[in-house]
């Protein structure tokens, strides 16, 4: 397991609700806060294992919660809801294209914020909820859908700068090698 | 396709999420507020990011402009000073009749001055978090409030900091009165989730005679917010339920979305 890639998306996963706490840009501009944890949990879906996703499903909610009106641990099943059938089916996703990032991205903003509001509900809670969720949805969406490429790019140069770089193998076989010359 | 770790993940996930949902909501709420004092180093590197601007713009500024500013406060501390004498006077005259009809005494009001550090990151709740606690005497359900109106009440309340929920939130409904002739009585509701400003005034009785710019007031009912804070302005109204009540929109007369710095209301008696 990469630990360093697991470690970078936890402390990016603190640092994005810190963010959404303390700056208010998006809603000034919008009407709507964007969630970047359904992009995090993509971008760690498709580069990380099973343990990384559970666990960013497990304190980016716990942190989400604690930051927010919802009930403690109600974000931990949408995320995770997410990233574990990306994580299961992630060789049939071609994660180099900022295509797939984008869809994905999309999606995973539409499912989490949905399946959050759904728990709710369910629990007897009331969220406020009119036909302006619908424009705050789309705005999360959109925050999410451009949000996920710009992710892949910065954890890739982060990890290309920061981690070891890859053990390159030499061609040079010394059975193979044609000896020239007098012996 | 499942490997025995992803069914471990799965359970583990599970149980983790179904033991925090069933928490008792007071170990869950101290839980919360324990967990997020991990954003507590954040907080001081964010609030100099924010004052970076001001103290920039404050070493250019030229000295005539504060010589100037310096007057004007001046002249407004001397008028509020007066316009004070004249309040005290009338609270002892307010005391005295008090006293001679046999009504209890009014209590002044008691104010400390906090920090809005955090907000809500969910867009489907309306609260902020301030930087008193326990520590300072803070206890749940306290009245919030800006020297432009009611804000809001204290949801839970931390060691060092505090959750307010704001008005126009689900949890947060407040009894209120129309400073009209028949002071018509109704209960602050949440608006839409876009309009920060706006919210809904229901319960009216259905021959309530509102007009736009007319004042809303806290009534004073429920037992948390005292009589007599500024809500906002009546917008407009509109018959409900076959005309069996009225509601109308209100616009806040503090703006929930601009908030810095707020006021806790205490009890008079918990500080004395």
């Amino acid at each position: 397991m990469n630990l360093f890639k697991s470690v970078l998306i936890l402390a990016a996963a603190f640092l994005a609700v810190f963010a959404e706490a303390a700056f208010q840009l998006p809603r000034h501009l919008s009407g709507a806060q964007v969630d970047l944890l359904p992009a995090l949990m993509i971008y760690a879906a498709l580069n990380t294992n099973i343990v990384t996703v559970s666990l960013l499903a497990a304190l980016g909610g716990l942190w989400f919660d604690s930051l927010s009106a919802n009930p403690l641990g109600v974000s931990i099943l949408p995320l995770f809801a997410v990233g574990f059938p990306i994580c299961l089916r992630r060789d049939l996703v071609l994660r180099e294209l900022p295509f797939a990032q984008v869809v994905l991205g999309a999606a995973a903003s539409a499912a989490v914020p949905a399946l959050c509001v759904l728990l709710l509900l369910t629990g007897g809670q009331e969220p406020l909820l009119g036909w302006g969720s619908l424009w705050q949805w789309l705005v999360m969406i959109a925050g999410g859908a451009v949000a996920t490429p710009v992710l892949f790019a910065l954890f890739d140069r982060c990890h290309h700068a920061l981690g070891y770089p890859p053990r390159t193998e030499t061609s040079f076989r010394p059975d193979r090698e044609i000896r020239r010359g007098r012996q | 396709m499942f490997k025995r770790r992803h069914y471990l993940a799965l359970g583990a996930v599970t149980l983790v999420t179904a033991l925090l949902l069933s928490l008792p909501s007071r170990a869950a709420s101290h839980l919360k507020l324990g967990i997020g004092g991990l954003f507590l180093p954040l907080f001081g590197a964010v609030n100099t990011v924010r004052q970076l601007p001001g103290r920039a713009a404050d070493t250019f500024l030229p000295r005539d402009e504060l010589l100037k500013e310096i007057q004007s406060l001046r002249r407004e501390n001397q008028q509020l000073k007066t316009q004070n004498l004249q309040a005290a006077a009338t609270a002892r005259e307010n005391d005295q009749l008090r006293a001679l009809v046999g009504w209890q005494r009014q209590q002044p009001w008691k104010l400390k001055l906090a920090s809005v550090v955090l907000r809500d990151p969910a867009n489907w709740w309306r609260t902020i978090q301030i930087d008193l606690g326990r520590r300072d005497g803070l206890v749940e359900n306290l009245p919030v409030l800006t020297s432009d109106g009611l804000v809001g009440r204290v949801l839970s309340v931390g060691y060092t900091r505090s959750q307010v929920v704001l008005i126009g939130d689900p949890n947060c409904r407040v009894s209120a009165r129309v400073l009209n002739p028949a002071h018509d009585m109704g209960i602050i509701s949440p608006g839409g989730p876009l309009e920060n400003s706006l919210v809904d005034l229901v319960y009216l009785s259905g021959n309530a005679n509102l007009k736009p710019g007319q004042e809303v007031v806290t009534s004073g009912e429920g037992g948390i917010f005292p009589p007599g804070i500024p809500v906002g302005q009546i917008v407009d109204s509109r018959q409900a339920e076959f005309g069996l009540y009225t509601e109308a929109r209100v616009k806040l007369s503090a703006n929930p979305g601009a908030l810095e710095q707020v006021w806790v209301l205490f009890p008079s008696p918990a500080l004395d």
